[in-house]
């Protein structure tokens, strides 16, 4: 029970920080000024929501390991987060989508996750939905934008959908550590969250006058330590600083 | 029994007298108590004569990196008046909200140049492109403004455009 909940948690944590970090390599390369600062509030958040519960995982695991060690110190087999978080930015067609998808993802899921029968993840839900509102909202926004835009924008809108959407499968396939919490009241019943995510993806696919592509093979793993090669290069640069200065602080 | 809760009492009310002096580094003009992120203050006794601060704090946003910040400075200004024993706790529940900064805070934020939250709370919803709320110009009191983006220098800012007197503007967006 104790190792699913600290498993749980890392989850939750790892997707937020590891899309946290590829949004915050947008940082000072931005489209245009505004949207620079927007996708940066955007990882900040993101971090800050990892840290949030990584000290609640370094709480439960009770041996030592502490916010930094669980985000620095991990090896790619270790993290659990969704394939699609760790994918590279791509161009900004496929950096809004991704943001998109992952916050209704997120949207719909800490609104169940607030209900939780463990008060801390509860907590941590509350706290984070009202941050997610404004990527949800800002996120669809670019997808319409560009979807329904030029021919141009509309192509990249389309390209970027081929290139991410095998990636949205593993949203709704519990891992077993997710099964055992969720009988319990702690974790969310992906099948509930996943027509209100559909029925989300639909509407403003449809504003941005772009196709639901047919179902599709789902890409799947990273919930239990199975990672594209991309994982790697964001831990070599990530984790870079205390692997070699170890407890390195400013 | 009564002199030692006279005395507490006397302690916290010291101490809130004392969190008044520390600010958001971010916006300086706001005390963490006009910000409404201190939940609770409260005295334990610490050694023989001793008595120990216990500060309950609570984060604005999630990555909002002027909590730590302002963590040390609570932690120095008690030092300074003597306090050696301190605490300093974060709760995340119930969620910091726009609601709780006071109306002094937001009179502060305007003349510092700021819009401050609407005092009618809105509630941010998901729904793309919705029509904006009418925020008023710090600048020149104009209700003729336009939201540039919903995310500003900090966290806890949008991004405004007055129309009438051209400047742009942060506006601590109600959260
Ligand atoms: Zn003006």
């Amino acid at each position: 029970m104790n190792t699913s909940l600290i498993n749980y948690t890392l989850h939750l944590a790892d997707n937020a920080l590891i899309l946290g970090h590829r949004n915050s390599e947008w940082c000072g390369h931005g489209p245009a000024l505004e949207q620079d600062i927007a996708i940066s509030n955007i990882a900040l958040d993101g971090i800050g929501q990892a840290r949030n519960l990584y000290q609640y995982a370094a709480v439960l695991s009770n041996n030592g390991a502490t916010e930094d060690s669980l985000a620095y110190l991990r090896d790619v087999i270790d993290f659990k987060n969704l394939l699609i978080t760790e994918l590279p930015n791509g161009d900004w067609a496929q950096t809004t989508l991704r943001q998109f998808l992952f916050s209704a993802y997120q949207f719909y899921f800490y609104q169940q996750l607030e209900k939780s029968a463990d008060q801390q993840l509860a907590a941590i839900a509350t706290k984070s939905l009202k941050e997610v509102t404004y990527h949800l909202r800002w996120s669809s926004e670019w997808v319409i934008r560009l979807g329904d835009g030029t021919a141009e924008s509309h192509d990249k809108m389309v390209k970027a959908i081929a290139e991410i959407w095998n990636y949205t499968g593993e949203l709704f396939l519990p891992a077993s550590y997710e099964k055992e919490l969720a009988a319990s009241g702690i974790a969310v019943d992906l099948a509930v969250i996943q027509p209100l995510w559909e029925q989300k993806v639909s509407a403003v696919f449809a504003e941005a006058t772009i196709a639901i592509p047919e179902k599709s093979f789902a890409q799947k793993g990273g919930k239990e330590g199975i990672h594209t090669e991309h994982l790697g290069y964001i831990l070599a640069e990530m984790q870079f600083l205390q692997r070699a200065y170890p407890g390195a602080e400013w | 029994m009564t002199v030692l809760s006279n005395h507490t009492t006397e302690t916290e009310k010291k101490i809130w007298l004392l969190l008044e002096t520390v600010t958001d580094p971010e916006v300086p003009v706001l005390s963490v108590l006009d910000l409404g992120i201190i939940r609770n203050v409260s005295v334990e006794p610490s050694g023989e004569n001793n008595v120990k601060p216990v500060i309950t704090i609570t984060p604005t946003y999630s990555g909002c990196p002027a909590m730590d910040v302002i963590s040390i400075n609570i932690r120095m200004v008690l030092l300074q008046a003597g306090f050696k024993d301190i605490e300093i706790k974060q709760v995340l529940s119930p969620a910091w909200t726009t609601e709780w900064m006071s109306t002094e805070g937001k009179n502060k934020l305007k003349a510092y140049g700021i819009a401050p939250p609407q005092y009618k709370q809105a509630v941010c919803t998901p729904d793309a492109f919705q029509e904006e709320e009418a925020i008023q110009c710090p600048q020149c009191n104009s209700w003729h403004t336009t939201l540039i983006s919903q995310f500003g220098s900090t966290a806890c800012k949008a991004l405004y455009r007055c129309e009438d007197c051209k400047e742009p503007f942060d506006y601590f967006k109600c959260h």
